[in-house]
């Protein structure tokens, strides 16, 4: 086990708030200087997590600990628009997009926050905090918990920037909000951002969370997202992550949700070194519901781990969870399910399924799943599998004709299409589905991104076409 | 000569099923495969169709003039043979229209041919479900996923008026049939047949031929074809059962 002294980055982290403080604290409200000084602390008393920690048994960031990547990076000079240094795979539905660049809020214009005709406001937490400190004092740091493990006690201590999203009561948000978060990079990086979203009461937000490295650096990232969804608002998150097979990302949402209001996250793991996903969904008000999936497509030594976590604190509430994955090459993957409902919950439903194919016989998953419940009238259940392709399925179609390679992706496409199935936006459903089947192909990779296009190998797609007709 | 198949030995986990299974199915015919259970009717089509797990120890296996013993079986569908399964299987989240789609041009791309055009295709997938009296839309329905046992044989037969293979085999397409269903079966393999296609039809019993009539009626036991006759022979097996046989072949 490392110790605190053999931790070259913990000591660097601890190091960079000692020396920079001040510069951190810059234009920051009173309060964020608070959390950083009680995080620090946390940080100086805690490793960052390790094997020897239960909820880290199995993924293992310590290759990271005898690092020390750059904090002190500055906003990039760019005058160039988004469009121009990346190209979303995503598209044909209606969006408002916004970007952060190596850790920071990215305008060409310089805008920093935006707000909208209906009272929507989209911008820079930097500036958010400025602008509207008693709507940002309010919910900030209300959903997370800085103490959840020393990452995210880095993340509350160092965070730079981030995005602020507020959705004022009775206002229906027509266009997704997209967040595009790359990384250009050259050297080895920590990114610490903090994005706090807000949905009023009433309210309806569709936000669309991507994750993408635009070069092949190395890079530590690390972002706490808060969600408030207020009473009877409506939540939809979709989180795309394509990163190179030499980031890590540690991706923590914390979300609060309120009295008869839904939240419907899917999350899209298509490629990324060590991806990291933690869901904690918090049920304080009747009537809430709360549902959950995720798709990961590993290969090589890539490593993914889901960890959902839902509080059934009161009664009436349902969640439900569909984690569903392919493992290929020497992948691993790891899923940890948690549902606690308290003893006043009853009439609690809670559902949790993760499902794994695993193509070869070094990629392996860890899938556990746990139920604490302390109320007596509840409907909760859980599930887990882990298997091979159907070879009944593999020989009937290669019986009429398909080759052996279609066969495999048609059948991945269709496990996976269980998930997507869900996304409830049909053009952008369309688009998630599409990169599936390059990733699934082997075509998809961040080359494909970059404006130079060194590389984009044209395959025809047999199996697309539009049957809504027949 | 369509299928000769000569001196066919297949073992299952080094089970021996098939010990020495003579023939020939030349263009134009309709052979009827019956006997007892467990002789190894299923371990021909099996073999035929090249599914994992069964081993030719000897013999061979000729289709179009060329062995195909050790060929993958997309290569031999996409050179004209088709299974129909005796259990189709379930494909959950692949619809039937993206499957068959699939299975069309990957036949006709292996053919050196441009892949159908969505239009084209479509008419082809209407003519063809009028032909075996599939009314439902396939659009949202997943391969054979929630079909009947009658609905899952129409749709095998589907797939044959799709594919338009040379040489179908039918395992046990009449097993659990009405006779309804039944009737659909034997149209649709009555409109697929021509001077150029061979038909293998694998049956316990007789009552299929009377809807299609076999040129040829050969009787499998223990891994060898034992007997063989006119269509005839279906009747006196109906009539006389497989025990007569058994005993002519066991002294």
């Amino acid at each position: 086990m490392l110790n605190k002294t053999e931790n070259i980055l913990q000591e660097h982290l601890l190091e960079y708030y000692k020396v920079n403080k001040n510069l951190l604290n810059e234009s920051m409200l009173e309060s964020v200087g608070n959390l950083r000084d009680e995080a620090f602390e946390y940080l100086k008393n805690n490793n960052l997590p390790t094997n020897k920690d239960e909820k880290w048994r199995s993924t293992n960031l310590e290759h990271l600990y005898s690092q020390t990547p750059g904090l002190d990076y500055k906003p990039t000079e760019y005058k160039k628009s988004l469009e121009e240094i990346f190209i979303c795979e995503v598209h044909g539905f209606e969006a408002k997009r916004f970007s952060m660049l190596n850790g920071w809020y990215y305008s060409p214009e310089n805008e920093k926050l935006k707000v909208f005709e209906n009272g929507l406001i989209v911008g820079s937490i930097i500036e958010a905090q400025k602008q509207y400190p008693d709507l940002f004092n309010e919910h900030f740091n209300s959903v997370a918990d800085y103490k959840t493990h020393g990452l995210t006690a880095s993340n509350a201590a160092l965070f730079k920037d981030g995005l602020f999203v507020y959705v004022p009561d009775n206002v229906v948000v027509e266009d997704t909000i997209q967040l595009i978060k790359m990384i250009n990079k050259e050297d080895n990086m920590f990114i610490n951002s903090r994005n706090l979203i807000i949905l009023g009461k009433n309210s309806e937000l569709s936000f669309l969370h991507c994750d993408d490295s635009i070069n092949h650096s190395p890079s530590l990232l690390n972002t706490v997202t808060e969600f408030v969804v207020s009473e009877n608002a409506h939540l939809r998150i979709n989180k795309l992550q394509n990163l190179n097979d030499s980031t890590t990302l540690i991706n923590s949402t914390f979300i609060k949700q309120h009295k008869n209001s839904s939240t419907k996250v899917n999350v899209i793991t298509y490629n990324g070194g060590l991806i990291r996903n933690e869901l904690f969904v918090d049920l304080v008000g009747e009537g809430a519901d709360a549902d959950l999936n995720g798709v990961y497509l590993m290969d090589k030594k890539q490593h993914i781990d889901n960890q959902v976590f839902v509080n059934h604190a009161v009664p009436n509430c349902t969640s439900s969870e569909l984690f569903k994955g392919v493992l290929d090459d020497k992948a691993s993957g790891v899923f940890n399910g948690y549902i606690f409902v308290a003893r006043d919950a009853q009439h609690t439903m809670a559902f949790q399924q993760n499902n794994n194919i695993l193509m070869s016989s070094d990629a392996k998953i860890d899938t556990q799943p746990f139920l604490e419940i302390y109320a007596d009238d509840v409907k909760c259940s859980h599930g887990a599998t882990v298997g091979q392709l159907d070879t009944e399925a593999l020989f009937y179609m290669k019986q009429r004709g398909i080759s052996h390679d279609d066969a495999l992706l048609l059948l991945m496409f269709a496990f996976t299409a269980e998930v997507t199935s869900k996304i409830n936006i049909e053009a952008l459903r369309l688009s998630i589905e599409d990169m599936i089947k390059k990733r699934l192909r082997g075509e998809l990779s961040i080359c494909e991104k970059c404006v130079l296009h060194c590389s984009v190998p044209e395959y025809p797609m047999e199996f697309d076409i539009d049957m809504s007709k027949i | 000569m369509l299928l000769n198949i000569k001196d066919l030995h297949v073992s299952i986990d080094g089970k021996e099923i098939l010990r020495g299974l003579n023939l020939g199915v030349n263009e134009g015919e309709i052979h009827a495969i019956m006997g007892p259970n467990g002789t190894g009717k299923s371990t021909l089509a099996a073999a035929i169709t090249g599914r994992d797990g069964y081993e030719i120890t000897k013999g061979t296996i000729e289709y179009k003039g060329k062995i195909i013993n050790d060929m993958e079986p997309d290569e031999r569908a996409n050179l004209g043979i088709f299974l129909s399964f005796q259990y189709p299987v379930e494909i959950p989240g692949v619809s039937m229209t993206n499957f068959i789609r699939t299975a069309v041009n990957s036949q006709r791309e292996y053919r050196g041919e441009e892949p159908l055009t969505a239009s084209a295709f479509l008419k082809k997938l209407d003519e063809k479900k009028k032909l075996v009296e599939i009314h439902s839309k396939l659009t949202n329905r997943s391969v054979n996923e929630g079909f009947s046992g009658g609905e899952k044989k129409k749709n095998e037969i589907f797939q044959m008026a799709m594919l338009e293979p040379n040489l179908a085999i039918l395992d046990e397409t009449d097993s659990g049939l009405d006779i309804d269903a039944l009737k659909v079966v034997a149209k649709g393999v009555n409109a697929l047949s021509s001077p150029e296609n061979g038909f293998v039809i694998i049956t316990h019993y007789q009552r299929l031929l009377d809807y299609i009539i076999p040129d040829f009626v050969h009787v499998i036991y223990d891994g060898r074809i034992v007997k063989s006759g006119g269509k005839g022979l279906a009747l006196e097996l109906e009539e006389r059962g497989y025990d007569w046989i058994k005993e002519q072949f066991d002294n």
